[in-house]
C-alpha cells in the first residue's frame, strides 16, 4: 500500500502544498491534484511528448517523472504561458498560423517549442524539428508548427525576452 | 490511465543513506535515475518494486569531473542532456557525445542518465508490449512465463542490449565504479553487461552504478553508428561503437569493435579487429572487417526490422564507423534513417 505524501510544488510560479500518494507522476499530480489539465495524458510511457513540462527551464515528461523527485523544483505548465489575457507569442503564433489541428499534442509542443527559444531564439528549420523529435502530432501538422516557433522566435526576439545566449542546439 | 502499482518513495540525500535503503531490502528496491526505462517498465508490470530509492537528491553523482590527460569521471545520474552540453567531453571523447546524441529524443534526454542507460533494461518484441498482449502468448521467459518466443526450444531469453552508450563505452574501454554497503569495486563497461536477457547485468541489486570513468583519448578516436526506424526516439536494431588508434603511417595500430542490439550484450567483434590490425585501411580491408563483424551477430526476430536485414546492415555500418574516424570518403549508402554510410 502506497503512503500518502505531502510536498510542496512550484507550478507556474505558485507553491502548493499537496497530499498524493507516493506511487503518482508528476502528470497526476498536476491534472488529479491540482487540476491543472492543460498538460495532457497520452501515451504514459514517455513515447508521445504530450505532457511535456518544464521544470528548472527544461522540457520532461511528466508522466514518467515521479511527483516525488519534482518537489522544490520549478515546474511551467502550458497553464503558465499566458500573462492574464494576453497570450505567449508562441501561442498566438500557433493560433494565427494553424499549428494545431486537433490541439492534443499542442500544449506538449508549446512547452518544448519554449525550452528552445529561450537558448536559441533564431533555429533553423532543422533545430525544431530536432528539439521537437520527441513531440508527437497525430494530425501530422508539423509544416505549420515548425514554422509557427520560428515566428515566435523572432517575435520573442523583436520583445527582447528570447535567447539567453547563442547557444546551439540540436 | 495507465498508473505505476502501488509503491513506497524514498529519497535519500546522501550516498550512504541510498545504499542502506537497498540492502535493507534488496529484491524488493529498485533504483531510480532518469525514469525513463524503470517507469514505463514498471507501469507495464514488466519489472516490479515495492520500493523505489530515487538517486535524484544526490548532487554528488552528477557532473563531469577529473584531468583529461588522467581520465574523466561521469556521474552516474549526469544527464544525457548535460553530457550533450559538455565541452570537455566533445572536445576529448566526441565519440561519446554522437551515441548519447543518438539517444532516444531531446525531452527525454533531459531526464535520462548515462547510468540509466547502461543498465536498461534489454528488449524484446514479445517483451515489450502491454500486460493483455504478453498474458494473451502466455507471457515470456523473461518475465512471468516460461518460453522464450524468439526461440521456443531455446532454454535462454535472447532478449537484446538497446543501450546506445554501452558498445562505445565498451570500445573506449571505459570502467564503472558500483557502490554498496558491503564496499565499492571498479569494472570495466564489458564486464558489467552480460549476454543473458534475464541476467544483463552484473551489478547485484544491491550495488548502485555510482561513477562511469573514461580513460585518456590519447590518439584514440571513437564513434558510434545507430541503425533505427526514425531518426529519433527509437531504441537500436543495430549499434556500432567503434575505437580507432591509426598510426602516422596509415596503419591501423589498434582498434575495438563493440556491436550493439545485436545480443543481450554489446559484442565485441574480435575477427574483424584482427583483419584491420596492422593493415592500412584501404576498402578490401574494410570489406573484409565488416563481414567478420558479420559473423558474431546471431540473427533472431526479436526487435524491429527483418532479422536479415538487420545482419545485412552490419558490414556498412562497421564500415562507416571506421570511413569516418579515418577521413575516408563515404561510399552513399544509406542506412533506414537516411544516415550515409
Amino acid at each position: 500500500m502506497s503512503r500518502m505524501r505531502t510536498d510542496t510544488f512550484t507550478v507556474n510560479g505558485e507553491r502548493r502544498e499537496v497530499a498524493y500518494p507516493a506511487h503518482h507522476t508528476l502528470l497526476e499530480v498536476l491534472r488529479e491534484e491540482l487540476a491543472l489539465t492543460g498538460t495532457k495524458h497520452g501515451c504514459d510511457l514517455g513515447e508521445c511528448g504530450t505532457c511535456t513540462v518544464l521544470v528548472n527551464g527544461e522540457p520532461i515528461l511528466a508522466c514518467l517523472a515521479m511527483a516525488a523527485d519534482m518537489a522544490g523544483k520549478s515546474i511551467e505548465t502550458v497553464e503558465g504561458l499566458a500573462t492574464g489575457p494576453v497570450l505567449h507569442p508562441l501561442q498566438r503564433c500557433f493560433a494565427d498560423m494553424g499549428a494545431a489541428q486537433c490541439g492534443y499534442c499542442t500544449p506538449g509542443m508549446l512547452m518544448s517549442a519554449k525550452a528552445l527559444l529561450a537558448e536559441n531564439a533564431a533555429p533553423s528549420e532543422d533545430e525544431v524539428r530536432s528539439a521537437l523529435a520527441g513531440n508527437l502530432c497525430r494530425c501530422t501538422g508539423y509544416q505549420q508548427i515548425v514554422e509557427a516557433v520560428r515566428a515566435a522566435g523572432s517575435e520573442l526576439k523583436t520583445q527582447g525576452c528570447g535567447a539567453k545566449g547563442a547557444a546551439s542546439h540540436g | 490511465m495507465l498508473r505505476l502499482p502501488e509503491l513506497d518513495f524514498l529519497s535519500p540525500s546522501t550516498i550512504e543513506e541510498a545504499l542502506q535503503m537497498l540492502a535493507d531490502d534488496p529484491s524488493g528496491t529498485r533504483v531510480l535515475a532518469g525514469g525513463t526505462d524503470l517507469v514505463p517498465n514498471l507501469k507495464r508490470r514488466h519489472q516490479h518494486a515495492r520500493r523505489l530509492v530515487s538517486l535524484g537528491r544526490l548532487a554528488s553523482l552528477r557532473g563531469v569531473s577529473g584531468d583529461p590527460a588522467h581520465g574523466l569521471r561521469v556521474g552516474a545520474m549526469t544527464t544525457l542532456r548535460s553530457i550533450l552540453k559538455n565541452e570537455v567531453l566533445e572536445q576529448h571523447w566526441p565519440g561519446l557525445i554522437a551515441a548519447v546524441r543518438s539517444i532516444s529524443s531531446p525531452v527525454l534526454q533531459s531526464m535520462g542518465t548515462i547510468g540509466g542507460n547502461l543498465c536498461l533494461d534489454t528488449r524484446c518484441t514479445y517483451y515489450n508490449q502491454t500486460e493483455e498482449w504478453r498474458s494473451a502468448i502466455g507471457y515470456c521467459m523473461k518475465e512471468a512465463g516460461d518460453t522464450c518466443w524468439v526461440a521456443p526450444s531455446s532454454s535462454r531469453c535472447w532478449a537484446i542490449a538497446a543501450s546506445d552508450a554501452a558498445p562505445l563505452l565498451c570500445a573506449i574501454g571505459a570502467r564503472v565504479r558500483l557502490a554498496s554497503t558491503r564496499g565499492e569495486r571498479e569494472l570495466a563497461v564489458e564486464a558489467l553487461l552480460c549476454d543473458d536477457g534475464i541476467a544483463y547485468l552484473s551489478k547485484a541489486p544491491d550495488e548502485v552504478l555510482t561513477d562511469v570513468l573514461l580513460p585518456p583519448a590519447g590518439t584514440w578516436k571513437a564513434t558510434y553508428w545507430k541503425l533505427r526506424r526514425r531518426g529519433s526516439i527509437d531504441f537500436p536494431v543495430l549499434g556500432v561503437g567503434t575505437a580507432l588508434r591509426v598510426g602516422k603511417n596509415g596503419v591501423v595500430e589498434d582498434v575495438r569493435i563493440f556491436l550493439g542490439a545485436v545480443a543481450s550484450a554489446p559484442v565485441r567483434a574480435l575477427a574483424a579487429e584482427s583483419i584491420l590490425q596492422g593493415h592500412i585501411l584501404d576498402e578490401t580491408t574494410l570489406v573484409s572487417a565488416g563481414k567478420a563483424a558479420q559473423e558474431v551477430a546471431t540473427a533472431l526476430d526479436n526487435t524491429d526490422f527483418t532479422m536479415t536485414w538487420r545482419r545485412q546492415m552490419i558490414p556498412h555500418y562497421v564500415a562507416g564507423t571506421l570511413r569516418e574516424l579515418a577521413d575516408l570518403p563515404r561510399v552513399g549508402l544509406l542506412g533506414a534513417d537516411g544516415l550515409e554510410c
